[in-house]
Formats: structure tokens, sequence, C-alpha cells
């Protein structure tokens, strides 16, 4: 009896292993992809927590394009006027455009809608604002030194299309707030000076809003942006891979060498299950939470503007830069107005961009580091770095605040002017205090780690000596331990040498000053013979 | 010992350990019962306006209640406006809402616990509405809620979100000052309102709103208040800063987590 059933058992599995040999070896012959997976699937991945925040972001951006995919089946991007005929009673009978129509048909008519609706609403909130934090990662813990600097360009790229890929979104339903936020932009336009009128007039198609703005958005927005955005990703990704992954400093990892598991099968079992949790939470939010109720805000009309009207929250820097401008900056210079209202900030705005994107280059000149760099900082062992990123935090949140302004004004109880007037001080006074803070609480963060190396930590055990003095025992740290407070990089100011015909360049002299600037106040970490006379105490 | 002891006084009655519980419980019961009886009675069929006796109370209560800012002859003082004119409407609003008498001078009068009963916020109006011609209070035929919501709708948008929210969720105005939000307001009182335009609000009399659009505004405004939210809840209808907090401290907070989890579980 057991003979009889083991027999088949044997050759059906004896049979399914020919099967799966021969399917490889087809494939194989044909697509070489034994390669591939050798090469990939050997890849190796570090572990840490946030290192996963790129995929937070890759993942919600897969989440867009599945709904997304879905309302453009239901979505008309037309601004044909049409008279709403659909189950949501108090805008019945209304004029409206098409877009807007078809937008409330897709949240009341359609089975589904309203759910992908929020699924994609919510998703692109969470695309940019894990792009966000995606990117101070990488600044604060110095990953986009030597040899990424470009895929730093390349992911800042991608933060900007996935700004214009929201913005362009939501000005699609063509209700009041995407109306009113569309009129911002016209404004902006129309500040630019003698040619902003033509530009505005070329965009609208005629006189704002014309009947042309949804459907060029619209091609933007389903089009060359996300392709845009694929074709980056897509590079963002090689050049992942072709670095290898950045690790963070600990025994055994060096710059040769990347300790964590590989791809296959761990690490894209993780991933993979990762992608249906980011998923997940996106549909719960979606599901529980309404965002964009644009059936409340109406078709739009150029005449209302609703208290409260806010762009989505990564287009409100911008806003509240408008916002805190003080009132009355415009000169009239050969017969034109120039609004310095609207081109100072649109001008501060764009060179705090150009030096976001630029800093990889700014910071690896001031050091004069050539060296490629796989291990990453702990962002106290570069005080001045991390004080620089704290300092434009506090400069962006400043005017991200200032985009909220009037609700922090209601729901705190203080006045308008007050809450600007201290925006405007925060903007400006504010990312001064920051880095003074940063850099002497990094700077007492170093100097705590030396003293734990070295002396090892207080252990709070009070011993009572024999003459009757009392002395805590400090205990030492592990080998391991101390690795990652002592193995950093130590950099000293620059010094200014002549350079082949024996002159000082004012470039030099400069990179001179920046870099005293970078590493006047250091840290040394503890060195060997420190720990080695230590260690005979 | 001691159990035995505690067997013994077994508590009852009114030494029962749930006694104050139950005390506390009757006495909110009654209270909130008699105060929801207060303040249901619709008072306007039972108080005629037009009786001398009507002013002379509400003249009385004027007297000891108002006349510190508004002056004995109610023609005002340098602490409160001459309320010559403003109608019965006016009063009734203002201390109706509790905004009158007011808790101290600032940039506006705040929605407080009212201290006058129905029937003495009349009596004041009347005393008020004695002084001079003015707007009145509305009939119960503009209140009823059951207008053109769509219509409603549209007037509220051109004529009130700049200050109210398209929501009705109230929005900031200068100087400290603000515009309220409109969910819980009595449908009176928003018409009320729009007639008498109260402290920073602009009138919207009967030739710019009239009283069946007024009826309109209302019952969109009850429309909003009684629907439920399709889309779920409502993060307090503020629109993208509430959406945008949201998505940053729960939806990014509940993914970071996750990230330290799907990370923790290897190692």
């Amino acid at each position: 009896m057991s003979n009889a059933t083991a027999t088949p058992t044997v050759t059906e599995s004896e049979h399914g292993v020919r099967f799966t040999r021969a399917a490889a070896n087809y494939l194989d012959d044909r697509t070489k992809i034994s390669v591939a997976v050798k090469e990939f699937g050997r890849k190796i991945f570090p572990d840490h927590w946030s290192f996963l925040l790129g995929e937070v972001a890759l993942y919600s951006f897969v989440v867009i394009l599945l709904s997304g995919t879905f309302l453009t089946l239901f979505f008309q991007a037309s601004m044909t006027e049409v008279e709403y005929s659909g189950s949501f009673v108090p805008l019945k009978g209304i004029e409206m455009s098409a877009a807007m129509a078809s937008t409330l048909d897709i949240s009341f008519d359609i089975r589904g809608g309203l759910l992908m609706r929020q699924v994609h609403h919510w998703a692109a909130l969470l695309f940019v604002a894990s792009i966000g934090l995606h990117m101070l990662r990488i600044f604060f813990t110095g990953a986009f030194r030597k040899p990424r600097e470009l895929n730093w360009v390349i992911g800042f790229v991608l933060f900007v299309l996935a700004m214009a890929e929201g913005f362009t979104g939501y000005s699609l339903p063509d209700d009041l707030l995407s109306g009113n936020g569309l009129r911002i932009i016209d404004g902006i336009i129309k500040g630019i000076p003698i040619v902003g009128t033509w530009i505005s007039f070329l965009l609208f198609g005629g006189e704002f809003p014309g009947n042309d703005i949804v459907g060029r958005l619209y091609s933007m927005h389903i089009m060359l942006l996300p392709a845009l955005v694929i074709v980056f990703i897509a590079l963002h990704l090689v050049f992942v891979v072709v670095h290898k992954h950045t690790q963070f400093p600990g025994a055994g990892r060096t710059n040769n060498n990347v300790v964590g598991f590989p791809v296959l099968p761990v690490y894209a079992a993780k991933a993979g299950g990762f992608f249906f949790v980011v998923f997940g939470v996106i549909v719960l939010i979606a599901s529980l939470f309404s965002i964009n109720p644009v059936w409340n805000y109406g078709p739009y009309d150029p005449s209302p503007v609703s208290a409260g009207t806010q762009p989505d929250w990564y287009i409100g820097f911008a806003d509240g830069a408008l916002r805190l401008v003080p009132p009355g900056w415009e000169t009239e210079w050969f017969g034109f107005t120039w609004s310095w209202n609207i081109l100072v900030p649109i001008g501060v705005i764009l060179i705090f961009l150009v030096m976001v994107v630029l800093y990889p280059f700014i910071e690896g000149w001031v050091t004069g580091d050539k060296r490629e760099h796989h291990i990453l900082d702990r962002p106290r062992n570069a005080p001045t770095r991390t004080a620089i990123g704290a300092a434009g935090v506090t400069f962006y949140a400043a005017m991200w605040a200032g985009a909220s302004s009037d609700i922090v004004a209601t729901h705190f109880q203080m006045s308008m002017e007050g809450v600007i007037h201290s925006l405007q001080f925060a903007l400006i006074v504010g990312p001064f205090i920051a880095y003074a803070l940063t850099k002497r609480i990094c700077l007492g963060l170093q100097k705590k780690d030396k003293s734990i190396a070295l002396h090892g930590y207080e252990s709070g055990r009070i011993v009572r000596l024999p003459g009757g003095e009392y002395v805590e025992v400090h205990k030492q740290v592990t080998d391991y331990e101390r690795w990652v407070l002592v193995n950093y990089n130590e950099y000293k100011p620059l010094m200014v040498r002549p350079n082949d015909e024996g002159k000082i360049t004012g470039g030099q002299r400069f990179r001179g000053v920046l870099s005293r600037w970078f590493f006047e106040d250091r840290v040394s970490p503890a060195t060997q013979s420190e720990l080695d006379s230590e260690s005979h105490h | 010992m001691i159990r035995s002891t505690k067997k013994k006084t077994k508590k009852t009655g009114r030494r029962h350990p749930m006694a104050t519980v139950a005390l506390v419980a009757i006495g909110l019961i009654v209270t909130g019962a008699a105060y929801a009886g207060f303040s249901n009675s619709s008072a306007i069929a039972e108080v005629d306006l037009q009786a001398q006796s009507t002013i002379d109370e509400g003249q009385k209560l004027f007297a000891s209640n108002c006349a510190t800012c508004h002056g004995i002859q109610a023609d005002g003082t340098d602490e409160g406006p001459s309320l010559i004119g403003v109608g019965a409407a006016s009063t009734h609003f203002q201390v109706g809402t509790g905004r009158m008498p007011l808790a101290f001078q600032g940039p506006q009068g705040m929605v407080k616990p009212k201290q006058f009963t129905e029937e003495q916020t009349l009596q004041l109006a009347a005393y008020v509405a004695s002084l001079a011609p003015g707007p009145g209070i509305p009939e119960a035929q503009y209140l009823d809620g059951d207008g053109d919501v769509a219509n409603g709708g549209e007037l509220f948008r051109v004529n009130c979100a700049m200050c109210h929210n398209v929501a009705g969720a109230g929005g900031a105005l200068t100087e400290g000052k603000w515009a309220p939000k409109l969910s819980g307001v009595a449908s009176v009182h928003i018409y009320e309102a729009m007639a008498t335009g109260p402290q920073n609000m602009p009138v919207f009399n009967n030739a710019n709103i009239s009283s069946d659009e007024k009826r309109d505004i209302i019952s969109y405004l009850k429309y909003l208040e009684n629907s439920t939210s399709v889309g779920g809840f409502k993060l307090g209808s503020l629109g993208p800063v509430a959406e945008g907090l949201f998505i940053w401290i729960i939806g990014l907070g509940a993914v970071v987590a996750l990230t330290v989890w799907v990370t923790a579980k290897s190692n």
C-alpha cells in the first residue's frame, strides 16, 4: 500500500523538476536572464527603517498610477458648460464645466469612484511627503556625497515633478478650490514684468479662466509628467544598483562592502510585502477620511474665494511665501508695474531650491573631499551640515506655516497680523537660531560620544573608597559600540595655498573662508593612542 | 476579623456605595431635562412684542444689564454703540447667542452660554424695537429649512464663503477678528445675522438677498449640517491644511512605524 502511494509522488515531483529545468533553460537560452538574476538577486541591501522611505514613495506612486487609470476612464477634461443632473441634491441644476460634473459623477454615481478619488488624492499627498522625508534622510546622513551627487539631482527633479503632478491634478476638477489655485498661478504669471500678461493669455487661451486650461493641464497630468516621473524613477533606481546601497557605520562595515540581505529571496519578499502594507495604509485612510470634497466647494466661478483656501501641503511653502511679503511692494518703471511682492518671493523660492539641488556640489567643493563615501554620517558627526539642514528646514517650515496663517489665527484665537509677523520673524531670524542651536547640540553630542568612548558611561553605581571619598563607577562600552563612537572622518579647515603660478586666487580665499566656517568648530574622534592610554587606567 | 465586619455592615439605601453616583446622575438628568424644557420653549408665539408690559419689562432688564455701556436711554456711550434703530432682530441675535452682554472688550464679542431666557431676550428685543423701527424677528416661514438648497448653496458661495468658508467652517479676519463657524447655529439667528450684520459682518438686507433667498441659504446650511459626510470623517472641513497635517502626522507616521516594524522583524 505504502509503496503504491509513494511511487506516483516521486514521479510527480521528478516530473515537476524536469519541467522547471526545461522552462528555465528555455528562458535562459533566449534571454540570458540568469545573468540578471545572478547580478541582481545577489544584490545586498542593508536593513534600516529609514532606507525604506524611498520605497514608500515608489509604492505610493504605483498606487497613484493604478487609481489614476481608473479615474481617467470616467473623467472628462473639458470646460464645456453643462447643467448638473446627478444625484448630489445641493448642486442639481447648477451650471458647471463637464470636468466638474464628471468629478461629481465619479464621487456620487460611479461605483467605487469616490474611494478611488480619495485613494488617488491621499496617495498623492503621501507620495510627496515620503519623498520629502526621504530627501531629509539623505541630506542629514550625507548620502548625497560622491559618488551619489547626480542621484541627488535626479531625486530632486523627481520631487519637483511630483509637485507639478500634484498641482496639475489639484486643478483638474474645476471646482472653486482648484480655480482659486489657478487664479494665484495666473496672478504670479501676470506679475512677471512686460511679458506676464502675454504668457497668461497664451497659457489660458485668452482671459482667465478661459475654456482650455483643464484640457491642457490634463495632458500634462496623465501623459507628460507621469512619463517623466517613470523615466527619472528608473534612472534613480539604476543608480542605486550601480552605486550600491549606503550603510550606517558599524563594526565590519567599510566603504568596500555592504552588510545586509540579498535581494533574493529575503529582501524581494519583504519589499513586495511592504508594497501591500503601504497600499493597505493608503486605502484604509482613503476609506475613512474625506479628502477634497469638491461638492462642498461647488463649480469654479471667478467671483467667490472661500475662507481657508489653501493649496495641497506641498505647494503650501510657495503660497506661504506670497502671504509673508509685506503689503505694497511694487514700483512703476517705464510705464510697467514691477510687482516685487510677487517677484521677490518667487526669486527667494527659486534660490532656495537651487541651493538644495546644488548642495552636494557646494559641500564637495568646500571640503575638497574627492573620496567615495558609502558609509553614512551620523548627523552629529557633520555638525555644520546638520546645522545648515536645520536652518533650511526652519526656513521652509516658516513659509509652510505661512500658508495656514489664517487657520492658525482662528484655531489658536490669535490675530492674523500677529501670526504673520511672527512667521516673518521666524522666516528671517529662525534659520540662524536653528543653525546655532543645532551646531551646538551636535558638538555637545560629539563630546559626549568621545567621553563615553574614552571613559565609559556612568553606571549609576556609587562606591565609597576607604578614604571616605565617593566615586561613581564608569563602565566601558563594548568594542562594537566604541567603533561607532570613534570611527568617523575628521575634516580640518583647508589651508589656502598658492596655485601653480604662485598666486592665491580670490576663489581659493573664499573657499578657505567657507572651509573654516565648516570645520573651525569640531570635535576630533578619540584616537587609538588616547583609547590605549585610557584603557591602562 | 476584618472580612467578617465588612460582611456585617453591608451598606444599603442611601449608604450604598453607588448612592452618590445615582444622586449625581438623577441631578444631571433633572437639570438637563429642565434646561432642555426651558430652552426649547419657543417663546416667539407667547411673548407679544407690541405689548406695553413686555416693553416695560424689557426696559427694566435693559437698565440693569445693558445700560452701563449702551446708556440709560440706549443712545450709546464711549463704551458701546447706540441701539436706536437696530431693531428686535439685532437684540434677539446678540443676546440670544450669548454674545451680549460682552464678557470683555475684545476684537469681537464671543459666543458664550446665554445669560437670559428666551422670554427675557424677547422683552429686551421688544424694548429696543420700541425705540425706533428696525429689522424685526423673522417669521417662521423663512426658517423651516425647506427652501431651494442648490440656490442657497450658490448664494452662500458667492456672498458668505469668503469669510465663513465654503463648508461654513469659519475663517480669519483682520486684527484678531473672525467669522464664526455656522454649524449648530439656530436658523433664526442665521437669518437675523444676515438681516442686521452683527459686529464685523456686512448687512444683507432684503434688497440684496430677499427673504426667500435667505431661506434658501438657511436650508443649504441646515443640509450641510444634517447630511452625513459621504467621504468619511471631515477633518473639520478645513480643506488642504487639515489634510496635509493628517498625512504628515497620521499617514506618514503610520508608514514610518511600519518601516520600523518591517526592518525590526528580520534582525
